[in-house]
C-alpha cells in the first residue's frame, strides 16, 4: 500500500534514429488511473517497458523515474516494486492457481501455513474460493484474467501499468473486469498507468488521458506535456472525458 | 502421422522394396592361368585393397602404386583404409556365411601371421596363385624361409611376400646418454630407473603382440615349444616367468601401465613429443624414413637385443570371393616387381626391407638396390643380427587373451 | 481463360485430396503424396526393427549361418564372464550420465543467467557453426588440445610450467572418462542450447520473465521458477536423445576415451570385427545390453525427473526471490560458456594450424617450419573420401527434405495432428543405440545383396538425417500463417501449386537450414558408413577417425579441417542463398508476397 505517486520525468524514447516520444513528464497521483491511447507501434508499450525497467536494448531512453519518494532509474525490475498486467494471463502453466497466486506472495511471509491461509483469504474475497488446486487451464479467461490481477496485488506493488490487460476478454466480461481492476487500484491508492485502443477504458478510468500521436497544428483542448517540434511526435495530455449520460 | 493405413502402406512399399532394388552382385568367370589373359581381363576393374592405413608413408606408397597401375595396366586401386586387419577377415567370414561366394567386397589384403593361419583354416583364401606371378620368381626364398613358411603355417601359394620385418627398438640418442638396454632384464631395470620413460602397444596390436612374444623368448625356459601348437600346459609353463617380468616392469611404465598407445605410430609420436625415451618398430627402415618426414629428431637411432629379435615377412592375400581377382593379383605381381620393392626400401619413402633376391635380379636393378642408402638410423643386415622365428600362431590367441585377462581392465 | 473457384473445403480431413473426382488410385493428385508418410517410415523404423532382431536373434544363440541353431543363454554367459565387461558398463554409464547432466546443466544455467544480456544474442549466430562441426573433429581437436603434449602444455611450457618433457599425467584417454566428457559436453551443450531457444520461443519466455520481475524475482530465479518448468517437457525427447548418444557414442569414445577397457559400444566393435566368429554371438547379446542400458538410463532419468519435480514444487512457490548472487553466478556461468565455445574454436584451430605444419615439436607454442605440402600431398587421397562425403550428404539432406516436406505438406492437406508419439517415432533412431541395430541392419544388407552399394549407404545416412532435418523444419512449417495458403486456395491455385509457389518461397530460409543441417549430420556418422558401407566407401570422418590413431598429426588435421569445414560451408551458403536470390529476382510494381521472411 503505498500514498505515493507516480512520476515521469523528461522520459524519452528512441528506436534508432527515430524520435518515438519527446521528453514526456507527467505525475500520476496515488488512485488515479492515468490513460495511454495512441496509433498501434507509436511506443505506448515501450514507454510501459522502460517504466518496468525491461526495455528492449534496441531502444534508447532517457529520463527518470520516481516510484512515491524513491528513484527507480536504473533499478533491476524486481527492485522497482511497479507491478505489470499484460493482455495474456501469463498464469504460469506448471503451477496450480493457488501456487500462481503463492508465487506473488513476498517472501517476507515465510511459513507454508501462513502463505496457504493469505492465498485461501485471496481467493475467498475474489469469490473464487476452492479454487487454490485447480489447473489455470480449466479455468475461465475473466477467472483467469482476475487471478492474475490478484497474484499481481498480493506481491504489494506501489504503482501499477496496466498493458491492455482487458483486450482479450469479450465485451461483457470486460467491463466488469474492468470495474473490478479500478476498485482495487483506488482502495490501494495505486498510481496507475493504462495502456489501450478501446475509448470507453479511458473513460471508465476517469483520469487523465495521454494521447499519443502527431501534433495537431492546433488543439485547443489541452495543453501539450512534452516539449515537441511541430508534427513531430507528441504525447498530449488531456483532462479526464466526462462520462456520457447513457 | 502414423495410423493403420500408413502402416500398411509402409508394408507394401517393404514388400516391394527388394524387387525395386534388385542385386547388385557380379557373376565372374573363371580365373585363367595365362598372365596375358589375365593382365586383359584385369584392365578395367577396380581391386579394392584393404590394408592397414595407420602409417601415412604408407598409405603414399600405397598411392604411388595405384597410381602405376592404373598407368601401365588399367587397374584402379582404391586403399581401404583398416584400423586392424582382423576387419577386413571378419567382413569376408561375414561374407562367406552370408553365403556370398561371388562378388565380394575385399579384393586384396594385407596380412600375415594368425589373420593368414584363420583364413587359410577357414577357406577364405583364393589360389594358389603365386606361381602365375611373373615376379614371385624373384623372390627370396632360399635365404628368407619367412616367405614360406609364415609364422610356422606352410604359404602354399596362397599369399604373395610383400617386405620383410624384424622387431628393433628405436632410442632417442639426445635423451639416453649410455647405451640403451639390450635384453628384457636390463629394460627392467631401465625401466626402474627412468619410469615413465617406456611403452608398448596394448595387445592385440602386432607390435603389441610381438613385444610380448620377443619377451617370451628370452624369458621362457623352453622357447622351442613355441614352435609347437600350444597346449594349457605348455602355455602355463612357458608363459609363467613372463607374466611375472611384465607385474614388475608394468609398474615402471608410461602412464603407470594403465593406459597404453593404440599403436606404432602412437608410439612413435610419444617418442617425438618426449614422452618416453625408447620405442619399438616392426620395420627397420622405420626410424630413417619418420625422420626425413619430419616425424622424429634427427637424433632418433635404432638397435636390437643381443640375442636377435623376432622377424618375419609380411603378405597380400586375395579373398576366395574377390570381384576383381585379376586385378588383384596383377596388383600383387607390381608390388612384388624390383621397381615397386626398391621404392619400398628408399628411406625417404617407407624404408621397408625387400623380400627379393639379389641374385636373381638384373645387374642393374643389383646396383640400384645396393646403391639404396640405408638411412641414418637403419642397422645394416648384420648389424640387424639373428632373426628369431615367429611362434606358432595358437600361441598368439591364447597370449593376447591372457594379456587382455590381467592387464586389459 | 480462369480456373474455376475451387472450394475452400478442397482440403476437408478424412476426405481425399482436391481433384476426388477423378478417377484411379496412385494417380489422384495428393494420391501420391499420401503414400510419403508410409515411405518415410517404412525407410524408417521397419530396417531399424528389423536390425534389431537381427541382433537380438544372435544374443540369444539364433544365427543359422553360423552354426546357431538352438536358443540359449551361452551368449549372455560368455558376455558376462568377459573380463572387460564390468569396467565398460561402469565407465560407459558414468560417462554417459556425467555428460548429460553437465550439458544440460550448463545450457540451463546459460539460459537463466544470462538470458536478455547481449551475450544471448551473440549465442544464437555462434550456435549454427559449433552444431555444424562433426563430433568427430572436435574430438581429434580436443585431444590434442588438452594432452600434456599438446596445444596447452605448449603455450605454457617450459616458461610457466616448468615441464621440459611432457609431464607423465593421462589427462587425454584417461581411465576415468573425463577427457570423453569434456568432449561430448563441448558438443551437447550448443545441441541442448539451441532445442532450449526453439523452445523459448513457443512459451513467451520474455514476457513471463517480466511478470515474474515485476513481481520481484531476480532474473535468474525469475527464469528457474517461470520459464524452465514450461520449457522442460519440450527439452525433454532431445535429452534423451543426448544421453543415449552419450551412452553409446563409437568415433568420440575411440578418439578421447580409454582404450583399456574401452566403453561398452568401442568394446563391441572390436567383438564384431574379431576373426573368431563365436565373438559375434557375445557381441550381439552385448548389443543388446547396451540397448538395455540405454533404457535404464533414460528410465532413470524419468524417474529423476519426477522426484526432482516433486522436491522442488514447493520451492517453486515459497517466495524466495533470488537476486543475491546472481550476478557472480552469471560471470561464472558466462565465462564457463565462453570458455567451452572458445575450446570449441581452439581444437578447430588446433587441426587447422597442425594442417599447414611442417614440423612442430613439443615445447614450441607454434610449429618452427610451415607448409602447404600436407595439403598438396593428401589432395589426391583426399578426394575420394571427399567426393564421397559430399554426394551421400547432399543425397541424404536432399531426400530427407524432400521426404520431410511431403509428411508436413500431407498432414496440412488432410488435417491430422501431430501427435506426440509421432515425435517418438522420429527420436527412435537416435534413441537406439546404433551399435544395437546396426549389425542386424547389416546382416539384413548383405541378405539382400546392397551392402556395400551406393543406395545402401545413402539409406543409412538418411535414417538418422531425417530427425534432425524433421525437427528443425517442422516448427517453421507449422506456424506458416495458414490464411496464406487459403487465401492462394481461394484466388484458384491448385494444392500443389499453393505448395511450390507459395509456401515453400516463404520458408526457403527455414528449408535451406534444415538442409544444412541434415548435410551437417550426415558428414559426421561414423558406425552407418563402417556398417553399410561394406568397407568399399570411406568418408572424412572414418579417415579421420582412423587417421587420428595414428601418429602424423599434420594429416589429422588436413582431414579433420575438411571434414570440419564441410558442413559450416553448406550453413553459410544456406543463410547467405535467400538474400541473394532475393536480390536478383526483379522488383515489379505488382510484388507478389512470396517475398517475405514467413516463418523464417
Amino acid at each position: 500500500m503505498s500514498g505515493g505517486a507516480l512520476r515521469l520525468c523528461k522520459v524519452s524514447l528512441r528506436l534508432g534514429p527515430r524520435l518515438l516520444l519527446p521528453p514526456l513528464s507527467l505525475t500520476v497521483r496515488a488512485g488515479e488511473v492515468v490513460t495511454v491511447t495512441g496509433p498501434s507501434g507509436c511506443g505506448k508499450s515501450s514507454l510501459l517497458a522502460y517504466l518496468c525497467g525491461t526495455l528492449d536494448p534496441a531502444f534508447r531512453a532517457s529520463g527518470r523515474v520516481f516510484v512515491g519518494a524513491v528513484d527507480v532509474t536504473g533499478l533491476p525490475p524486481e527492485r522497482r516494486r511497479i507491478g505489470i498486467l499484460f493482455q495474456d494471463d501469463l498464469l504460469f502453466p506448471h503451477l496450480t492457481v493457488g501456487e500462481n497466486l503463492a508465487f506473488g506472495l513476498p517472501a517476507a511471509v515465510r511459513r507454508g501455513r501462513d502463505r496457504r491461509e493469505r492465498v485461501e483469504a485471496t481467493l475467498a474475497e475474489a469469490g473464487l474460493a476452492g479454487f487454490a488446486h485447480r489447473d489455470p487451464a480449466t479455468l475461465s479467461g475473466g477467472q483467469r484474467a482476475r487471478v492474475a490481477l490478484l497474484r499481481m496485488l498480493l506481491s504489494e506493488p506501489a504503482a501499477l501499468l496496466l498493458d491492455e490487460p482487458f483486450s482479450k476478454l469479450d465485451p461483457a466480461l470486460r467491463a466488469k473486469f474492468r470495474q473490478t481492476v479500478f476498485d482495487h487500484v483506488r482502495r490501494r491508492a495505486l498510481p496507475t498507468l493504462l495502456v489501450t485502443h478501446d475509448p470507453a477504458d479511458a473513460e471508465a478510468a476517469g483520469g487523465r488521458v495521454v494521447a499519443f500521436g502527431h501534433a495537431p497544428a492546433d488543439d485547443p483542448a489541452a495543453g501539450p506535456a512534452t516539449e515537441g517540434k511541430a508534427g513531430g511526435p507528441v504525447a498530449v495530455i488531456r483532462p479526464a472525458p466526462l462520462p456520457r449520460r447513457s | 502421422m502414423p495410423s493403420r493405413r500408413t502402416a500398411l502402406r509402409a508394408l507394401a512399399v517393404l514388400a516391394a522394396a527388394p524387387a525395386l532394388l534388385g542385386r547388385w552382385a557380379a557373376r565372374g568367370a573363371e580365373v585363367p592361368e595365362d598372365w596375358g589373359a589375365i593382365l586383359e581381363r584385369a584392365r578395367g576393374q577396380t581391386v579394392y585393397f584393404n590394408a592397414w592405413g595407420g602409417d601415412e608413408r604408407i598409405n603414399a606408397y600405397i598411392a604411388w602404386v595405384g597410381e602405376a597401375v592404373a598407368e601401365r595396366f588399367g587397374v584402379t586401386l582404391r586403399h581401404v583404409k583398416l584400423a586392424d586387419t582382423a576387419e577386413a577377415v571378419s567382413r569376408v567370414l561375414a561374407e562367406k556365411v552370408a553365403g556370398r561366394t561371388e562378388g565380394g567386397s575385399v579384393d586384396l589384403i594385407w596380412l600375415n601371421g594368425e589373420n593368414f593361419a584363420a583364413m587359410k583354416a577357414q577357406g577364405l583364401l583364393f589360389g594358389p596363385f603365386t606361381h602365375l606371378t611373373p615376379n614371385y620368381r624373384l623372390v627370396d626364398t632360399e635365404d628368407k624361409p619367412s616367405t614360406t613358411i609364415d609364422f610356422t603355417v606352410p604359404v602354399e601359394g596362397m599369399e604373395a611376400p610383400w617386405g620383410m620385418a624384424q622387431l628393433v627398438f628405436l632410442y632417442d640418442t639426445a635423451r639416453i646418454g649410455g647405451s640403451p638396454p639390450r635384453s628384457m632384464a636390463a629394460l627392467l631395470d631401465w625401466a626402474r630407473s627412468h619410469p615413465g620413460r617406456f611403452t608398448y602397444p596394448a595387445p592385440p596390436d602386432f607390435i603389441g603382440t610381438t613385444f610380448v612374444k620377443q619377451a617370451i623368448y628370452e624369458l621362457a625356459e623352453d622357447p622351442d615349444l613355441l614352435q609347437r601348437p600350444a597346449t594349457d600346459q605348455a602355455f602355463a609353463a612357458v608363459t609363467a616367468p613372463l607374466w611375472s617380468w611384465l607385474d614388475a616392469l608394468h609398474l615402471h611404465l608410461w602412464r603407470d601401465g594403465k593406459q597404453f598407445p593404440q599403436n606404432n605410430p602412437m608410439l612413435k609420436r610419444l617418442l617425438d613429443d618426449g614422452e618416453i625415451d625408447i620405442a619399438l618398430s616392426f620395420n627397420p627402415g622405420d626410424a630413417s624414413s619418420a625422420i626425413a618426414q619430419g616425424l622424429l629428431p634427427e637424433t632418433v637411432r635404432t638397435y636390437v637385443l643381443e640375442r636377435g629379435t623376432i622377424g618375419n615377412t609380411h603378405f597380400v592375400a586375395i579373398p576366395f570371393n574377390a570381384r576383381a581377382k585379376e586385378g588383384a593379383m596383377v596388383v600383387a605381381n607390381f608390388l612384388m616387381s624390383p621397381e615397386a620393392q626398391l621404392r619400398k626400401q628408399d628411406p625417404a619413402i617407407w624404408g621397408d626391407p625387400t623380400v627379393l633376391d639379389m641374385d636373381k635380379l638384373s645387374p642393374e636393378d643389383r646396383v640400384r638396390f645396393e646403391s639404396l642408402p640405408l638411412g641414418v638410423a637403419t642397422l645394416s643386415a648384420e648389424e640387424l643380427g639373428p632373426v628369431l622365428l615367429e611362434p606358432h600362431p595358437s600361441w598368439v590367441a591364447r597370449i593376447e587373451a591372457e594379456w587382455r585377462r590381467r592387464y586389459g581392465r | 481463360m480462369a480456373p474455376p473457384l475451387r472450394p475452400v473445403t478442397a482440403g476437408h480431413p478424412g476426405r481425399g485430396g482436391a481433384g476426388a473426382l477423378r478417377a484411379g488410385g496412385l494417380l489422384r493428385p495428393g494420391g501420391l503424396l499420401r503414400y510419403v508418410p508410409a515411405l518415410t517410415l517404412s525407410l524408417f523404423l521397419a530396417p531399424i526393427a528389423a536390425g534389431l532382431v537381427g541382433t537380438w536373434l544372435p544374443a540369444f544363440g539364433w544365427l543359422p549361418a553360423l552354426g546357431g541353431q538352438s536358443f540359449g543363454l551361452s551368449a549372455w554367459r560368455a558376455l558376462f564372464a568377459a573380463p572387460e565387461l564390468p569396467g565398460a558398463v561402469a565407465l560407459t554409464l558414468g560417462t554417459g550420465i556425467l555428460a548429460t547432466v553437465l550439458s544440460f546443466a550448463l545450457a540451463v544455467g546459460f539460459c537463466a543467467a544470462c538470458h536478455g544480456t547481449r551475450s544471448f544474442a551473440w549465442l544464437r549466430h555462434v550456435l549454427a557453426p559449433l552444431l555444424a562441426v562433426p563430433h568427430a573433429a572436435v574430438a581429434i581437436g580436443l585431444a590434442f588440445l588438452i594432452a600434456p603434449s599438446g596445444w596447452i602444455a605448449r603455450l605454457l611450457s617450459p616458461w610457466a610450467t616448468g615441464w621440459e618433457t611432457p609431464p607423465d599425467l593421462a589427462v587425454v584417454r584417461d581411465p576415468y572418462g573425463l577427457s570423453l566428457v569434456l568432449g561430448l559436453v563441448l558438443k551437447e551443450t550448443p545441441y541442448l542450447l539451441l532445442m532450449s531457444l526453439g523452445a523459448l520461443g513457443q512459451v513467451q519466455a520474455e514476457r513471463a520473465v517480466a511478470v515474474a520481475r515485476a513481481l520481484g524475482y531476480g532474473p535468474a530465479t525469475a527464469w528457474l521458477k517461470a520459464v524452465l518448468p514450461q520449457i522442460y517437457p519440450q527439452i525433454r525427447l532431445p535429452l534423451y536423445a543426448v544421453l543415449a548418444f552419450s551412452l553409446s557414442v563409437v568415433d568420440v569414445a575411440l578418439v578421447l576415451g580409454p582404450g583399456t577397457p574401452p566403453p561398452l559400444a568401442p568394446l563391441l566393435l572390436r567383438w564384431f570385427n574379431d576373426p573368431d566368429l563365436t565373438m559375434r554371438f557375445q557381441a550381439a547379446a552385448g548389443a543388446g545390453l547396451q540397448l538395455v542400458l540405454v533404457a535404464a538410463a533414460v528410465a532413470l532419468w524419468a524417474g529423476g525427473e519426477r522426484l526432482v519435480g516433486r522436491l522442488v514444487r514447493p520451492w517453486l512457490s515459497s517466495g524466495g526471490r533470488g537476486g543475491a548472487g546472481e550476478s557472480l553466478a552469471r560471470r561464472v556461468i558466462g565465462g564457463v560458456t565462453a570458455g567451452l565455445i572458445g575450446a570449441a574454436a581452439l581444437c578447430l584451430a588446433g587441426l587447422a594450424v597442425w594442417s599447414v605444419a611442417d614440423r612442430w615439436r613439443y615445447p614450441d607454442p607454434l610449429p618452427t617450419t610451415w607448409t602447404l605440402g600436407n595439403w598438396q600431398r593428401h589432395v589426391e587421397a583426399l578426394a575420394w573420401p571427399a567426393w564421397t562425403t559430399l554426394t551421400v550428404g547432399l543425397a541424404a539432406a536432399a531426400l530427407a527434405t524432400a521426404l520431410v516436406l511431403g509428411c508436413l505438406e500431407n498432414e496440412q492437406r488432410h488435417g491430422l495432428r501431430p501427435s506426440a508419439r509421432g515425435l517418438w517415432l522420429l527420436y527412435a533412431p537416435l534413441m537406439v543405440p546404433q551399435v544395437s541395430f546396426l549389425f542386424g541392419a547389416q546382416v539384413l544388407l548383405v541378405r539382400l545383396g546392397l551392402d556395400g552399394t551406393w543406395p545402401a549407404l545413402v539409406w543409412s545416412h538418411l535414417l538418422f538425417v531425417l530427425p534432425y532435418v524433421f525437427l528443425s523444419l517442422a516448427d517453421p512449417y507449422r506456424a506458416l500463417d495458414e490464411r496464406y495458403a487459403r487465401t492462394a486456395l481461394c484466388l484458384g491455385a491448385s494444392p500443389a501449386r499453393v505448395f511450390w509457389r507459395v509456401k515453400l518461397p516463404m520458408l526457403l530460409r527455414p528449408v535451406l537450414v534444415a538442409f544444412a543441417i541434415g548435410f551437417a549430420v550426415s558428414v559426421s556418422l561414423y558406425l552407418p558408413t563402417l556398417f553399410a558401407g561394406g568397407g568399399r566407401y570411406a568418408t572424412l570422418t572414418t579417415e579421420a577417425v582412423s587417421l587420428a590413431a595414428g601418429a602424423d598429426r599434420r594429416v589429422v588435421g588436413v582431414y579433420a579441417f575438411l571434414q570440419a569445414m564441410l558442413p559450416l560451408l553448406a550453413f553459410a551458403a544456406a543463410l547467405a542463398l535467400p538474400a541473394a536470390l532475393r536480390r536478383r529476382r526483379p522488383r515489379r510494381a505488382m510484388r507478389r508476397g512470396s517475398g517475405s521472411e514467413g516463418a523464417g
